[in-house]
């Protein structure tokens, strides 16, 4: 009896969480369709969605990060080409690092390492400022003001991401590749003008377009998610903080889910 | 049905019921308010003023009832159209509400900014017009941070009137200031009705100040209207709890032991 007891608190467990999670995606999803309206048809409306405001939300998330960055990026490059070069001279392949290097980090390493950390540091940062807005009625100002929140507040976030994690992501790919040169060329005794010359024959242009499809997905991800928690913060500080670190945990689960489905998928293409 | 013929009030609440879950908070709530006048909204604590004011600005959807807003039947609007109603309302809410990543010059701004073609010059001028009419001349190059509640409360009330609204709500305008600033706040609004013909709308439990500004009083309590006529009337009113809030007397309940009992061991939930 009490295992049927269990049996059916686990099923009910299960079910609620399913439920849920469709009901977060669906949420989602109608976010997003929503910023595209507001996007496409906002000007119609007198309620654009401005510029300016894009651009600040870019700079926010992309130019101050560039430092943090940047080292990141480079600190892999040097990892992987450790790891390659120490693999690849079992079978005196070890010049093949500046292929292993181009393509990881173009295609892997740099979309993924720049989308965790504008998760980290953007995402939760998005989520803690709409939260607060929330739960400090700012948001109920905005909508009786007559200002849709999501045209005001979301919609540029979404737009500022679209198109500064790419930019960021093609400068983690420099970064990277020049943190596996900058070991490999002390290893391979060439010179840095040669390492950079054989990479970028190694390096085909749908490595980068792959790269870059991945870091638009990640853009809109965690995009969605820190606004969709932002809005969803319920509790005080300790709900905004609640809804912070979730917005960061869910961001880099759907940021490795995706990564595998788009990689799975693009290695068909 | 969203046009409303009849031009008498301003706005006007039918049968307003609504519910937080499976609790009711508003239950059959109807009141009407006129141009011009002064409607104060009072009730204890719990009592459903703040969710009534809400519903009034469309914030929340009620359970079932009509709100006529200007004409407008607000629960039956589109959310393009609701946006639109709301450009004709300012509110001034408890903790102010201001934007606190903006200027109190920008806070102000910011409807005119939206909703209007004015250049910058214009609308800088028409906001240092209202931050003077409440006293705030000269601060709006400062942060919402650094002001204190009741300069907090005035600038929120600028930003308020900026657009020359026909429909002011109030909530709790006097919650947390010194008597002296209270009072001040209260001539701001009488002046206010006076110079630009205003319909307001407070929601207050303050007394005084509710008998000092107000063309009539609506008294609410449980969700429901108890009385809704002029201060005269709700001063002179013997039903018994409207006197129970005027003379600041403890509600006296009868407790039913076996419900008490069932509470306290949790077999009511």
């Amino acid at each position: 009896m009490k295992a049927l007891h269990n049996v059916q608190h686990i099923a009910h467990h299960v079910g609620q969480r399913s439920v849920n999670v469709v009901d977060e995606t669906g949420y989602l999803c109608s976010l997003f369709f929503e910023c595209l309206y507001w996007t496409v048809l906002g000007r119609r409306n007198h309620q654009p969605v401005r510029l300016s405001a894009v651009l600040k939300e870019a700079m926010q998330i992309g130019i101050t990060a560039l430092l943090i960055i940047g080292i990141l990026c480079m600190a892999v490059g040097v990892m992987l080409a450790i790891h390659s070069i120490d693999l690849l001279q079992r079978y005196g392949q070890e010049s093949q690092v500046i292929l292993a290097i181009g393509k990881s980090m173009s295609q892997e390493f740099a979309p993924l390492i720049v989308a965790i950390l504008v998760a980290g540091r953007s995402g939760s940062a998005i989520t803690a400022r709409i939260g607060s807005m929330s739960e400090s009625q700012e948001i109920d100002a905005l909508r009786v003001i007559g200002i849709n929140p999501v045209r005001f507040l979301a919609a540029p976030i979404l737009l500022g991401m679209l198109l500064i994690v790419p930019c960021i992501t093609l400068f983690g790919d420099v970064m990277g590749i020049m943190g596996g040169a900058l070991y490999s060329i002390t290893q391979l005794k060439m010179s840095l003008a040669i390492y950079l010359e054989r990479t970028l024959k190694v390096l085909e242009a749908a490595d980068i377009w792959k790269g870059l499809i991945k870091s638009l997905a990640f853009a809109v991800l965690i995009a969605l998610v820190s606004i969709g928690q932002g809005f969803q913060a319920r509790g005080g500080a300790e709900g905004v903080g609640r809804s912070t670190t979730r917005s960061v945990v869910v961001s880099i689960c759907c940021i490795i889910i995706t990564d595998m489905c788009i990689t799975f998928m693009l290695s068909r293409v | 049905m969203t046009d409303n013929l009849d031009n008498r009030y301003a706005i006007r609440v039918e049968n307003l019921v609504t519910h937080y879950g499976k609790r009711k908070i508003l239950d059959g709530v109807t009141i009407a308010i006129r141009h011009g006048e002064i409607m104060s909204v009072m009730g204890g604590s719990g009592s459903g003023k703040s969710t009534l004011l809400r519903h009034i600005l469309g914030l929340h959807r009620p359970t079932s009832g009509d709100i006529w807003v200007l004409g407008k039947n607000l629960p039956r609007l589109r959310q393009t159209e609701a946006f639109a109603l709301r450009r004709e309302m300012g509110v001034a809410f408890q903790g102010g509400a201001l934007f606190g990543s903006m200027t109190v010059g920008d806070n102000v701004a910011l409807p005119l900014r939206e909703h209007t073609k004015l250049d910058e010059n214009t609308i800088g001028i028409i906001s240092r017009m209202k931050l003077e009419v409440v006293n705030l001349a000269g601060f709006e190059k400062l942060m919402p941070s650094e002001l204190s509640g009741g300069m907090v409360k005035r600038a929120a009330l600028a930003r308020a009137i900026v657009m020359d609204p026909p429909l002011l709500f109030f909530d709790e305008p006097s919650a947390g200031l010194d008597p002296v600033v209270a009072a001040e706040l209260d001539e701001l609004i009488l002046r206010l009705r006076d110079a630009m013909k205003m319909t307001i709308v407070v929601v207050t439990h303050e007394l005084d100040s509710a008998f000092k500004i107000s063309d009539r009083i609506t008294v609410l309590d449980q969700g429901r209207i108890l009385m809704s006529d002029s201060v005269e009337a709700v001063r002179n009113s013997d039903h018994e709890r409207v006197q129970d809030l005027l003379n600041r007397r403890p509600r006296q309940e009868e407790i039913d032991p076996e419900a008490y009992l069932n509470r306290l061991t949790g077999e009511d939930v």
